[in-house]
């Protein structure tokens, strides 16, 4: 697991060390709090930063490599930062019954990545997801947490292009 | 004029833009001085018509849909906040056949109610079964529970009555209550409706379960994929408690249960119910040994009720209406009803909740309308993605838990996908085994390796290597991980490799005879 973590300006770090600390605070006292912990520091950082393993190994009375072990394990915990835009495409067989492998081919195309990389100028992450919940509107696929259903390529393209917009 | 709008905040809808229909109508209602008050419902379930808008009128409710942002000028120029016509009016909501035709037992509020509105909620019958709850002793209620016949709707379809029994009788100050809520089966969307479409009934379940097993505490381990439902449950559980439904002293009883939502971290594993335990306590979410069952040492080693979004909100009704009265839906074994879910390439996909015994082809075409492409549904799998393939020749099952297992399949969730003819049978078997090489928890051997393995011996088959010697090497390798894993995923990931196999032969380049004489 590298990371490539606030190795700039001293303020991230800051606002690193602040956010983790803060969310140790929050939820070491409630059963079982390690899931929490690291939910509440990707939350604020997009992603959970190396220093944060010590940390929260040392508040909750863990070994390093149980922390390690954990954030690893779950596909949502990330061990360095995504883009600006997380696209969530579902690949399940409710969204391949209604082509969501051509979707993911145009996605890919579109985006110039692959699943689980992140775009050359650092706006999109593409990953794969196993079932969003909208089956009865598949192919759905969620952006930046919202889900999106029937969603074609050019409904992809729109939406898409509004987020480089505002970027 | 003054009127009261209905726009869902459930996923789905949103999915397709209720969102945008919602601040439209305000905008117009603004722009045009009318009063419009406006719910955000759950789901009625009929998505295909999603975004669905329903006026109150003095006749009942009227539908329009599927409305977009576009439309809403055209819908208050014909006058829809009186029910006025409109090409996209549907009549009233109750007497659109799909919906009609139902019968909604635990889905009775969804869609109709305010999700987090405490009151209307309580004037839709909700808390009266909490009443009788406290009135009772506890195992009283566990036996209107086992009277009931409620199974488990998560997919083992154990009886929850003798599970919770289980639990009582287990030694022990500290027990839990746990909610799965980790619905991580494609075609499924049931437990999602529920949480976003009636939170009180899950919440309202839960507390009862506590009640009749002596539970102070208890977690709804609910999926990260459903932010939105994590927003409602939140908001819920946060309005149960300042009416006093939940935490201290419920209903001014002098009994508690205090609830907590937990966001899974996207692990379809989590799903099954001891991995969901691990990851409650902070873990890695592998699957534990059993026994002992999580009703003697569950939670932190406490006895521990475990049950589906489903089961705990079907759990209301039994105790308001009586077991009887639940008992009297269904067929055999498979007492009362439920939620099933249309998904994949159907024309109408939604939400039936339907007594047990209805068969898939009725869903199929009397309520689905066949495929959206418009092409032959060719298979359709059942219960996820650890269900079976199912050909046109066994449409005419009944759902019934014992009658899906009699062919090799499973009712499991509930999900309902369908395929049409375009679909490559051996692909789904591939995709099958690498399903379940992305999401074993990689605890035992042939859940492990036999995916990564049964995706190898697949690919051979498909490009014609050793065809006949390959397709029993993976039949082979099927039973070892239908006998050898520890639990469902790897013990049923070979139903749909094998199901694809067996009933779609000419998919994998062998005839038909010759696949089956393995």
């Amino acid at each position: 697991m590298s990371s490539t973590s606030s190795s700039g300006a001293g303020g991230a770090v800051d606002r690193d060390h602040k956010a983790i600390a803060e969310a140790i605070e929050a939820h070491r006292e409630c059963e079982g709090p390690l899931l929490p912990v690291l939910h509440a520091i990707q939350d604020r950082l997009g992603y959970i930063p190396r220093e944060a393993i010590a940390a929260v190994a040392h508040a909750l009375n863990l070994s390093r490599a149980e922390v390690h072990g954990v954030i690893s394990f779950y596909h949502d915990f990330r061990a360095e930062p995504a883009g600006r835009h997380m696209v969530r495409l579902c690949q399940a067989e409710a969204c391949q019954s209604v082509g969501s492998e051509a979707l993911a081919a145009h996605a890919r195309a579109r985006l110039r990545v692959d699943f689980h990389q992140t775009s050359a100028d650092g706006v999109f992450t593409l990953e794969p997801v196993y079932c969003l919940g909208g089956c009865a509107c598949s192919p759905t696929m969620m952006l930046d947490g919202r889900l999106y259903g029937r969603v074609t390529p050019e409904r992809f393209d729109r939406l898409v292009a509004a987020l480089e917009r505002d970027k | 004029m003054n009127a009261t709008a209905y726009v869902p905040s459930d996923a789905a809808a949103l999915a397709v833009g209720a969102e945008e229909v919602a601040r439209a109508i305000q905008r117009t209602a603004a722009a045009r001085g009318d009063e419009v008050q406006l719910v955000r419902n759950g789901s009625r379930g009929l998505v295909w018509l999603e975004p669905l808008v329903e006026v109150a009128t003095p006749a009942g409710r009227i539908a329009y849909g599927p409305v977009t942002p576009e439309d809403v000028a055209g819908l208050f120029t014909g006058g829809f906040l009186s029910g006025g016509a409109h090409a996209l009016r549907l009549g009233l909501t109750e007497e659109i056949p799909y919906l009609k035709r139902q019968e909604r037992l635990t889905f009775a509020r969804v869609g109709i109610i305010d999700p987090v509105s405490v009151s209307d909620y309580e004037a839709h019958g909700g808390w009266r079964a909490l009443r009788n709850a406290l009135a009772m002793g506890g195992a009283e209620i566990v036996e209107a529970i086992v009277q009931s016949g409620l199974r488990g709707r998560g997919g083992a379809a154990f009886p929850a009555g003798i599970k919770w029994r289980t639990v009582v009788n287990a030694p022990g100050e500290i027990k839990y209550v746990v909610c799965n809520a980790d619905e991580g089966d494609s075609g499924t969307f049931s437990d999602r409706m529920i949480v976003e479409g009636d939170p009180f009934a899950l919440i309202e379940g839960m507390t009862i379960s506590a009640l009749a097993v002596g539970a102070k505490r208890g977690y709804v381990y609910l999926r990260s994929e459903y932010p939105d439902a994590e927003r409602t449950f939140r908001s819920a559980i946060a309005a149960a408690r300042s009416a006093g439904c939940l935490g201290e002293d419920i209903l001014g009883s002098g009994r508690s249960f205090h609830l907590e939502l937990r966001r899974g971290a996207g692990a379809y594993i989590c799903g099954e119910e001891t991995a969901m335990l691990e990851s409650l306590e902070g873990k890695r979410g592998m699957v534990r040994f059993k026994p002992p069952l999580p009703a003697i040492e569950g939670l932190f080693g406490k006895p521990t009720v475990i049950n589906n979004v489903i089961t705990f909100a079907s759990v209301p009704i039994i105790l308001d209406k009586g077991a009887k009265y639940y008992a009297d839906f269904g067929m055999g074994r498979s007492r009362g009803t439920l939620p099933f879910q249309l998904a994949g390439n159907i024309k109408r996909g939604g939400l039936v909740e339907k007594a047990f015994g209805i068969t898939l082809r009725e869903l199929l075409y009397d309520y689905g309308g066949g495929s959206a492409s418009g092409r032959p549904i060719r298979a359709v799998q059942v219960g996820g993605p650890l269900g079976a393939y199912l050909p046109e020749s066994q449409f005419d099952t009944p759902l019934d838990y014992e009658a899906f297992t009699a062919i090799g399949g499973m009712v499991g969730h509930g999900g309902i996908v369908a395929f049409d003819d375009t679909v490559d049978m051996a692909q789904m078997a591939r995709y099958a085994m690498e399903f379940c090489a992305i999401e074993s928890c990689g605890k035992c051997t042939p859940c492990r390796i036999g995916s990564t393995r049964g995706v190898e011996v697949i690919d051979r088959i498909r490009q014609g290597e050793r065809r006949q010697a390959n397709v029993e090497l993976l039949r082979d390798l099927c039973e070892t991980m239908l006998h050898g894993s520890l639990c469902a995923l790897g013990g049923m990931t070979p139903f749909p490799v094998r199901s694809a196999l067996e009933h779609f032969p000419e998919d994998f380049g062998v005839p038909g005879k010759a696949a089956r004489a393995a």
